[in-house]
């Protein structure tokens, strides 16, 4: 069986990536898939642990199940707000959405 | 399944009473051009909801212990409600406008669904109800925001919104992960033996603790945290804002502290550090930037950053003493900071839907009652006696300063160093309010009875909940 060791990288990687795009992407739909990337590592990290630490229970899987139910529900949300970003500034760009300093 | 284990969770229940006759109520009466009733309505049902929650029941478990609610949780939803009710009444004024009006169905029962997700997230006993209950309160939320649609600035403060909440739960949901590979339940009660027993990792438990804190962190603008909030803050529907700066606030407040006191109690040397440092710089840094703002409503964002750090201060007392004094902070700062949005709310509609400092000027001469009001909330706010905040903030220095340590003083001497700069800059209104005269003040208007309402009802809880200490004693008995 593949050690969980392995799949722990492949999350932190997938969440670092995803923190790392959100911060430097300037694109909000980028920004979005960011955020999706790191609620990805998370499911990746619960259902491997457990899968491989904990076989006996279902407690991390139904955890990863919740979490993507509501992560659809959140970009859903996301979604619809960006497209009204879009509708009044006829652009999605973050530099465009900037109008608020003092 | 069991399903009398509902009468468990009654203030749940009746909220969602709550929300499907609001939701059929404005179903029904969609597209009629006057709905007079809708409002009264409404807060009649909220008025019924406060009663209900007031009437407190002991601690129980539900759904195998997932659901678990105690006094000091119900106290704090009683205090949520009553909030609400408040936002709700004076909220009447902004849904009135014919721009508006056909949403204030809408705005009801998305207020109504953010208040039950929070609910759910006070009384959580296990980290995915928590989970579930904080994404009710927060997608909602940013609907809200985002319910004037047609202004630019509500669009881009949604935007910032939803995308740092999203970022925010993901890195919390990270933590998690680390707490469940570590021990191997999410329960909280478990999770609280295993760590005390010391089942697992520690470095991976504290791990997941700090992705944690810094994701419940950014709900409550803690300061490394805070980068959404004055844009979010400015952006939103004035009535937003007043709802957003405390009902969501002290729900998320008393959630982390309920966690980190239950759940983390072993790692207490850990978090306890931690918070010392996000409160001194949370108070320090919103205290700084709060006085080169010249909008009213980013002022306030800034404001509400350093009460969030002053409401931290009751966790790290780490005691019985502490849970009394965040609940009492919270019930004074919603009356308080509802006072100011109200007044700001209704400024705004008279002037045009700008919230400009400079509106302000010579406000006395043309307003007296109004600014005395704002004066008498912003007072509060700062913490001058003999008004509620005073002794508010009395209970939480006393709460953080019982832990006793060395560090523990210094971070409530420089606390209340920053009461003395908070007092500048909300004296800055007042200034602008009595003293500067201006040639282009607000012409005097009278305000709807809604927002008297609601104004009466802040006015007293700010005069009486400090002299009065049966308030404090009720919660401190029930808690």
């Amino acid at each position: 069986m593949v050690p969980v060791e392995c799949f722990f990288v492949l999350s932190a990687l997938l969440f670092f990536i995803g923190v790392f795009g959100f911060i430097t992407r300037r694109n909000l739909i980028a920004m979005l898939i960011s955020v999706e990337l790191i609620l990805n590592s998370v499911d990746i990290n619960f259902a491997a642990f457990n899968r491989i630490l904990f076989p006996g229970q279902f407690e991390g899987f139904f955890f990863t199940l919740f979490s993507i139910g509501v992560s659809a529900a959140e970009s859903a949300v996301a979604i619809a707000i960006i497209i009204n970003v879009y509708r009044n500034y006829h652009s999605d760009q973050v530099n465009s959405i900037e109008n608020m300093k003092n | 399944m069991n399903y009398s284990q509902f009468l468990n969770m009654i203030p749940e229940a009746t909220l969602m009473a709550v929300l499907v006759i609001v939701f059929v109520a404005d179903f029904v009466s969609a597209g009629r051009k006057e709905r007079r009733w809708f409002n009264p309505l409404v807060c009649l049902l909220m008025l019924a909801q406060v009663l209900v929650s007031f009437v407190q029941t002991d601690a129980v478990s539900a759904f195998g212990g997932m659901y678990v609610t105690s006094p000091s949780a119900n106290v704090m939803k009683t205090i949520l409600a009553a909030g609400t009710l408040i936002v709700l009444i004076q909220s009447r004024n902004w849904l009135s406008r014919p721009d508006t009006s056909f949403k204030e169905g809408e705005f009801y029962e998305l207020v109504v669904s953010t208040l039950l997700g929070m609910n759910m997230m006070m009384s959580a006993g296990h980290f995915l109800l928590f989970f579930i209950g904080l994404e009710m309160a927060s997608v909602p939320m940013a609907c809200l925001v985002a319910l004037d649609k047609y202004r630019h600035h509500s669009a881009e403060a949604a935007a910032k919104f939803i995308l740092t909440a999203t970022f925010s739960s993901g890195v919390m949901l990270y933590g998690i992960s680390f707490l469940y590979g570590s021990v191997g339940t999410l329960y909280f009660d478990d999770v609280a033996k295993l760590l005390a027993a010391g089942t697992g990792n520690l470095t991976m438990c504290i791990m997941g603790m700090v992705f944690f804190f810094s994701g419940l962190g950014f709900k409550i603008s803690l300061v490394p945290f805070h980068f959404w909030t004055a844009d979010t803050y400015q952006g939103a529907p004035t009535t937003v804002t007043g709802y957003l700066s405390v009902i969501s606030k002290g729900a998320a407040a008393f959630t982390l502290m309920a966690i980190l006191m239950k759940v983390f109690a072993p790692l207490t040397e850990y978090w306890t550090n931690m918070l010392y440092i996000v409160i001194v710089l949370s108070i320090t840094i919103a205290n700084l930037f709060a006085i080169r703002q010249s909008e009213l409503k980013r002022f306030m964002a800034f404001s509400s950053i350093s009460q969030a750090g002053y409401i931290m201060l009751a966790v790290i007392g780490n005691s019985a003493a502490g849970v009394t004094a965040l609940s009492y902070y919270v019930l004074v700062y919603v009356v308080a900071n509802m006072a100011v949005f109200s007044v700001i709310s209704v400024v705004e509609e008279n002037n045009g839907g700008v919230t400009d400092m400079d509106a302000y000027n010579g406000f006395y001469r043309t307003n007296p009652k109004l600014a005395f009001l704002m004066t008498l909330a912003l007072f509060s706010l700062a913490g001058i006696p003999p008004f509620a905040g005073m002794f508010s903030k009395f209970f939480i220095f006393m709460a953080a300063a019982q832990q006793g340590s060395a560090a523990a003083y210094a971070v409530v001497f420089i606390a209340l160093i920053n009461t003395v700069i908070s007092l500048y800059y909300y004296l800055l209104i007042v200034k602008a309010m009595y003293i500067k005269d201006s040639d282009k003040a607000l012409p005097t208007f009278k305000s709807d009875c809604n927002t008297k309402l609601a104004l009466a009802i802040c006015t007293a809880g700010i005069a009486l909940f400090g002299v009065c200490s049966c308030v404090y004693d009720w919660i401190a008995m029930a808690s």
